[in-house]
């Protein structure tokens, strides 16, 4: 593993993460910050922890890959790209604006980014693709990918959760952001999800549900990850907007940055206070 | 007087000429390029219908059959080029391009993709099944995609070098095959990407065919011909980018153009003929295609001559553009 990170700074990386994701969202005007939130132990956790990847080598054939199939979720992507060395952070700036790299969803053209994604339901099938060419080649890399639960209102990832499965793809390990809200309210309200563990559990897949924001949990559903057949979903009970208290489980902002000043101070002592 | 007999692929035309399965051209293809082990091919549930299956027997490890899936299909495709795999997908043309539409566009094409999409079953030829798989759109759908390449083999000696082609260079393509055997069209390689080819040459009137219509304007030409008219032919199997200087070299010769296809006379072969002469050197344009109605079930070549794409249909064009009744 290249620079992994003891877990007693995964805490830090994670908070410096979050500041990023509300500034970077800010100084947008536009953005997803709800959905970077809940994703961000996650995504702290695999980049600064878990994969096996060089940041000065994005494009290393041995890599573990990563697709953000929830692709607004890319404040919290660049975010953790740019800590862990894939670009510079100044180009966090140029989030969302015209002329520059980082657009507002996933794109393969970023350094560290695998899988263009942004239409919901296809990071996954993509994924399943990554997996099953690492089998093809008799490679060992591993391929991680995190689905949104609205996400699993896309028909198309039942159609890649039954591939993964009848393709035994014991190398692809998913994490599902169960934070329980969408663009316009709650999932149980606008299509009802239910227990998606058994569902995947049904779909053939080996399932399990943590707190998605516990660095330990996350730890201990990758190693269980790691071993047994076929595909592995993790269900991340998560906040959305976790640790700023004016987006925390509300649906408004999914899709909106803090509005003044005024709001991103107070989001930023929010999360220092963490 | 028209000849009825002689324009028409039904009851005798078609019988008397040479036809090939360019499904079956494809499959053999695929099995002569398999030995490459980046060739990767997907199916969702067809493959016997595409002929993938023919490289499924050779090569069972790097072909994978999805299920009636397409959007998977398209996303695993992306996913397995993004480590160096040569991907085919195949499916008919309505599960291809229409049900998979945005994963094309952003999976394969916005990805930018090493993917090439080979769909069977295009157009009216579907026959039986009638308009819920006779695709008719779907060069209008893929052409409008960035990175896109479109390409329409008149034949299947045309198929077996467009598919060599496509191998040979990075995608994302796509490719439209029939289901039908198609009258032979050519007897030596030919096939230039992005080049017309003239099958006819002539001065009166150019007509611009894909596909199937390239054997149609072929016969046509010859019957007019023989009333004095002297028609050009010109192959345009690489639909997107189009042969721009041959279209306006066209038009600036023969004074008038008739495009043949087996597609809507929205967004297809027709409409980017008429931009080109349009934008380059106006002339008259007439097109000849599907014309915005669904088709129906019944047998291939009936159907064709029912809905006019055929060498009659041609003929009626090339009297309408010329005013001279034929």
């Amino acid at each position: 593993m290249h620079g992994s990170v003891e877990s007693a700074n995964l805490e830090e990386i994670a908070r410096e993460v979050r500041k990023s994701i509300v500034k970077m969202t800010y100084e947008a005007k536009s953005g997803h910050p709800g959905g970077s939130l809940s994703a961000t132990e996650i995504l702290t956790y695999l980049y600064f922890s878990e994969m096996n990847i060089d940041p000065a080598n994005p494009n290393w054939p041995e890599r573990d890959r990563f697709v953000l199939s929830k692709g607004h979720a890319t404040p919290a992507l660049y975010s953790v790209l740019s800590m862990r060395g894939f670009f510079d952070p100044s180009l966090l700036h140029g989030f969302r604006k015209i002329n520059s790299l980082l657009q507002g969803h996933v794109v393969n053209h970023v350094p560290g980014i695998d899988i263009t994604a942004g239409s919901l339901g296809q990071g996954l099938s993509n994924a399943v693709g990554l997996a099953l060419a690492a089998r093809i080649d008799k490679k060992n890399y591993r391929v991680f990918a995190m689905i949104g639960d609205g996400e699993a209102d896309e028909g198309s990832i039942w159609e890649a959760a039954l591939s993964a499965a009848h393709l035994k793809l014991s190398n692809l390990i998913v994490f599902l952001d169960r934070n329980m809200i969408q663009l316009d309210g709650f999932t149980e309200e606008i299509l009802t999800l239910g227990d998606l563990e058994a569902k995947f559990r049904s779909f053939g897949w080996a399932a399990t549900t943590i707190d998605g924001h516990s660095f330990a949990e996350i730890r201990k559903a990758i190693e269980w990850a790691k071993t047994g057949e076929g595909p592995k979903m993790i269900i991340a009970r998560t906040v959305k907007g976790k640790g700023v208290k004016f987006m925390e489980n509300n649906p408004e902002y999914h899709g909106k940055p803090a509005p003044n000043e005024e709001k991103l101070k107070e989001a930023l002592r929010d999360i220092e206070g963490m | 007087m028209m000849m009825s007999s002689e324009l028409n692929w039904q009851p005798d035309l078609i019988n008397k000429l040479e036809k090939k399965s360019v499904r079956e051209a494809y499959g053999n293809t695929l099995v002569s390029i398999g030995s490459d082990k980046s060739v990767v091919v997907l199916d969702a549930d067809l493959s016997t219908s595409t002929h993938t299956s023919m490289f499924q027997k050779k090569y069972p490890d790097r072909f994978f059959n999805v299920g009636i899936s397409e959007n998977n299909m398209m996303g695993v495709a992306s996913g397995l080029s993004w480590t160096g795999k040569k991907v085919f997908v195949s499916s008919f043309a309505i599960f291809a391009t229409g049900r998979a539409y945005d994963f094309v566009r952003q999976s394969v094409c916005y990805s930018d993709s090493d993917v090439r999409i080979v769909a069977t079953h295009a157009g009216l030829t579907v026959g039986e099944d009638g308009a819920t798989h006779q695709m008719l759109e779907d060069i209008g759908l893929m052409s409008g995609l960035p990175r896109m390449r479109v390409m329409v083999p008149a034949d299947a000696l045309e198929t077996e070098q467009i598919i060599r082609y496509v191998y040979d260079n990075r995608g994302p393509f796509y490719v439209r095959l029939s289901r039908e055997k198609v009258p032979v069209v050519h007897d030596s390689e030919t096939f230039r990407y992005g080049r017309a080819e003239t099958i006819v040459d002539g001065s009166d009137v150019t007509i611009i065919a894909a596909g199937i219509l390239v054997s149609a304007a072929k016969v046509a030409a010859s019957y007019l011909k023989k009333k004095g008219i002297s028609a050009r032919v010109l192959n345009m199997a690489t639909i997107k980018p189009i042969d721009r200087d041959a279209i306006e070299k066209s038009a600036r010769e023969t004074g008038r153009v008739v495009t043949a296809e087996e597609h809507s006379i929205y967004n297809g072969l027709g409409s980017r003929v008429a931009e080109v002469v349009a934008e380059r050197y106006p002339v008259p344009v007439k097109r000849l295609g599907v014309n915005d109605v669904f088709g129906e079930s019944g047998k291939s070549w009936e159907l064709m001559d029912k809905y006019g794409l055929s060498p009659m249909g041609i003929v009626n064009k090339v009297e309408e553009i010329t005013k001279v009744t034929i």
